[in-house]
């Protein structure tokens, strides 16, 4: 099969075999869930609930925080029991809506079935978007109305589908690609239509050629919608990279995919979409895969958002030995959490257990100068550079050598003989960046 | 409650760390060694022994002093040690390798701060102090007394045309030197108008394809750890494969030697010099493949590895063709370690996605 690829790169060993059998089973309804305000990047959302209303399945809990925000819905039928501060999957502590289940699963309002769904107006298909409150479901989370509303001096001229799932570990993308293919491909087409962009593609790892064939397969007569195969290699799912690989076109420096009239979505999201024009059904529930070396019985599970990280891995025999290090997300860029009661959000692709063998401990030595780093960044940057900078505390020289171009995905620091943390000086030295750039504007 | 690890992304890593890439080094030049067992014999073992195990002892007792933790396990003191040998004569005295690798490592490398701070490698550095200080034990001594194999003949060579001529400098001249050491002579004296038919002759042998064979394989003079590029190369092919080493430098070293050295090596005006001749012989393929890529004294960014193997090319061949000595690979790559800073700083990368600006 011919495949496409981006320069740099790294070749961590993919582990989805874990998981990527289990056909996604249904997690059943928790006894409580907890709804985080942000799940997204932007404005918080603003509870329009209070302690010990009455809320049923679907109900708008929270409104939308601004435009760039997105709306929270109940998975369950229930009694608000408080609105506090709770564990976050980034790892924070944040506020959230508590819901208790009343256990009855009964739904606000019905769900409706348009068959006309494809000839409904885009500023309907837009709203009803809005309304469901989705999010980008890949992992950064940014709100999809808005990333479906170019500025007019931006023509969209292609969507790319992103079922790539380049972390390892995780399978729910892939998962839903073989389970539900055309409901995806409606989605993609929704998206098209919505932008009015001519061609879609569907971008998907070697290490899925039966997501690939079976796209193929339903895109048989499909003039403008293609599978691009891809090659194995990290970070083949960030958007940029991915892009380039489809297309060889690349997104500028500071710049977004639009800029070169793409479109990138994930198909969780695409599945989303089309969940909500068809059906106007909320943003409730997401595939997550509960995976890792110790977990008795990795599974991808449907789990209502909010639902808890210790109640799903319960449902999948628990672990065989002490937990080492827990992740939400990928390993590569996931965040690892300090308490296992957190609940899930939107863009939870997936929570990893690794064992505490698997948990580096390695002591940052001297860097050899191996340049090892520098052919992995997909950016081709010099991330020792960038970190030996940021320890020195030379943020100006970090900001000339372009740190903020930096995709956080990691690479350098997996291929560091000296066990450097790269990406966590990046981080350091990004925030120091910015706070220079505010300075420099209030003067 | 119980809480778990925490830490910053990535949580996954390769099993890579600096013991595996240095230890790596270090098997992969155990080929080099067989070979100069084979052809050099056990005293050429015996010295390479001795300068690996001083180069440890001198790292843990520098650290003992300076109060730092101990690290000769991570290897690297080793292929100090090592590569120090490697490129002393194989009948060289011994304490020759203990007076080098004794500096290679003291002023080489931990004045400096240890692993990582070294501007220079540690081990040309220590060669470089034994080529100032004993010039003579440095360029005698090629063939071993216990040599098994046929040391220092130009084949075919030896035999019928100087016999003779009985010409009977030129006789000691072969007997005595490193092939690229009768090279860099006879091209000297063709161009001075003396030696005549025989020398071209000579020329024409070393670059014949029997003698780029012997070259090769190693059954020619030169010192302890150069003198089989196969053996060489297997190595390299490893540390290549795993990503300890990368192709540029080593690609960007060997190609500009083979350009220069056919525009200016040959007797016969440009374009005429024997290419495989300057690739195979002296330290060439050592030297690319195990010195000039020493990490912590080479280029981090892409295109100043390609510069920084440019350089030592251009050296190279200069120095062999013109130079005092007979050999360019050791002083070429030192030189260019002292401009690694300015080449890291000249050759900024360009980010994904940058234009250039109108
Ligand atoms: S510097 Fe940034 S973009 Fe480059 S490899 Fe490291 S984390 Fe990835
Ligand atoms: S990979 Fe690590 S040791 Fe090598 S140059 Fe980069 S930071 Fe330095």
């Amino acid at each position: 099969m011919k495949a496409k690829t981006f320069k740099g790169g790294i070749h961590p060993h993919d582990c989805k075999h874990y998981s990527n059998k289990a056909a996604v089973e249904d997690f059943p309804a928790p006894e409580k869930v907890i709804i985080h305000l942000s799940q997204h990047i932007g404005a918080p959302a603003l509870p329009i609930v209070k302690k010990n209303d009455v809320v049923k399945k679907g109900q708008k809990i929270a409104e939308a925080g601004g435009f760039v925000s997105i709306p929270m819905h109940s998975p369950i039928s229930g009694k608000v029991i408080q609105i506090a501060k709770f564990p976050h999957p980034t790892g924070t502590i944040q506020q959230a809506i508590e819901i208790e289940n009343d256990g009855k699963d009964e739904w606000f309002s019905k769900l409706k079935d348009e068959e006309n769904y494809f000839n409904l107006s885009v500023d309907e298909m837009k709203n009803r978007i809005k309304n469901a409150g989705i999010c980008g479901m890949g992992g950064a989370g940014f709100p999809t109305h808005v990333k479906l509303s170019p500025p007019e001096n931006k023509p969209i001229d292609m969507i790319i589908l992103n079922g790539v799932e380049c972390e390892p570990y995780l399978t729910s993308d892939h998962r839903l690609m073989l389970e539900r293919p055309e409901e995806i491909i409606a989605g993609l087409k929704l998206i098209m239509k919505i932008v009015s962009a001519k061609r879609g593609f569907i971008g998907i790892e070697l290490n899925k050629k039966d997501a690939i064939n079976l796209m193929k397969e339903k895109l048989k007569n499909e003039k403008n919608l293609n599978v691009v195969p891809l090659k194995l290699r990290y970070p083949q799912g960030a958007e940029k990279q991915l892009i380039y690989a489809a297309t060889k076109r690349k997104v500028p420096a500071g710049g977004l995919p639009m800029d070169i009239g793409a479109v990138v979505q994930n198909v969780g999201t695409a599945f989303a979409i089309y969940e909500s024009i068809r059906f106007q059904k909320p943003l409730i529930n997401r595939i997550t895969t509960v995976t890792g070396d110790i977990v008795k019985t990795p599974k991808n599970l449907r789990v209502p958002i909010g639902s808890s990280m210790s109640e799903m891995l319960d449902f999948c025999g628990g672990t065989n030995e002490e937990i080492g290090k827990l992740i939400s997300g990928g390993p590569m860029m996931g965040f690892a959490l300090p308490q296992i009661d957190t609940p899930i959000s939107k863009t939870s692709s997936g929570i990893v257990f690794l064992s505490k063998k698997d948990v580096d401990t390695v002591h940052e030595q001297p860097c050899l100068r191996c340049g090892r780093c520098v052919d992995a960044c997909p950016m081709n940057l010099v991330p020792t550079f960038l970190a030996e900078t940021v320890r020195n505390g030379m943020y100006e020289e970090a900001k000339k050598m372009n740190i903020n171009d930096c995709i956080e995905c990691g690479s350098c620091s997996f291929v560091c003989p000296s066990h450097i943390q790269i990406v966590q000086w990046i981080k350091v030295g990004k925030l120091e960046v910015g706070k220079l750039a505010k300075k420099a504007n209030e003067k | 409650m119980n809480l778990l690890n925490i830490s910053t992304s990535p949580h996954f890593h390769e099993k890579i760390d600096v013991k595996i890439v240095m230890w790596s080094v270090v098997g992969t030049l155990f080929p080099a060694l067989i070979a100069a067992y084979i052809f050099f014999g056990w005293y050429s073992i015996f010295l390479t022994a001795l300068g690996v195990i001083t180069a440890v002892a001198t790292e843990a007792l520098i650290q003992h002093f300076r109060k730092v933790p101990i690290t000769i396990s991570d290897g690297s003191a080793v292929i100090t040690g090592l590569l120090l040998s490697f490129n002393l004569p194989p009948n060289a005295p011994w304490w020759l390798p203990v007076l080098g690798s004794v500096f290679a490592i003291s002023i080489g490398k931990q004045v400096f701060g240890g692993l990582g701070y070294n501007p220079v490698n540690p081990a040309l550095l220590g060669r470089a102090f034994l080529m100032a200080s004993w010039p003579v034990q440095m360029t005698t001594g090629w063939a071993s007394k216990l040599a098994k194999a046929s040391v220092v003949t130009v084949s075919g060579l030896k035999n019928s045309l100087i016999a003779g001529s009985g010409n009977e400098s030129l006789q000691n001249l072969i007997t005595s030197a490193t092939p690229l050491n009768l090279a860099q002579q006879i091209r000297g004296d063709i161009a001075d108008g003396v030696g005549g038919e025989a020398y071209r002759t000579i020329f024409d042998n070393l670059s014949s394809l029997d003698y780029i064979k012997s070259l090769f394989w190693g059954n020619v003079g030169g010192c302890i750890g150069e003198v089989s590029a196969a053996a060489l190369i297997i190595g390299a092919a490893y540390l290549v494969y795993k990503h300890y080493i990368e192709w540029r430098i080593p690609v960007s070293y060997i190609g500009t030697v083979i350009v220069f050295s056919w525009m200016l090596g040959g007797i016969d005006g440009l374009f005429s010099g024997p290419i495989l001749f300057h690739v195979f012989s002296g330290g060439l393929i050592l030297g690319a493949f195990f010195m000039a890529t020493d990490m912590v004294t080479s280029p981090v960014t892409k295109n100043g590895r390609i510069y920084f193997g440019l350089g030592c090319g251009i050296l190279t061949v200069v120095i062999r063709l013109w130079g005092g000595y007979p050999e360019g690979v050791s002083y070429s790559i030192l030189i260019m370690n002292l401009a690694v800073p300015l080449l890291d700083k000249i050759t900024p990368q360009k980010t994904f996605g940058y234009r250039k600006k109108n």
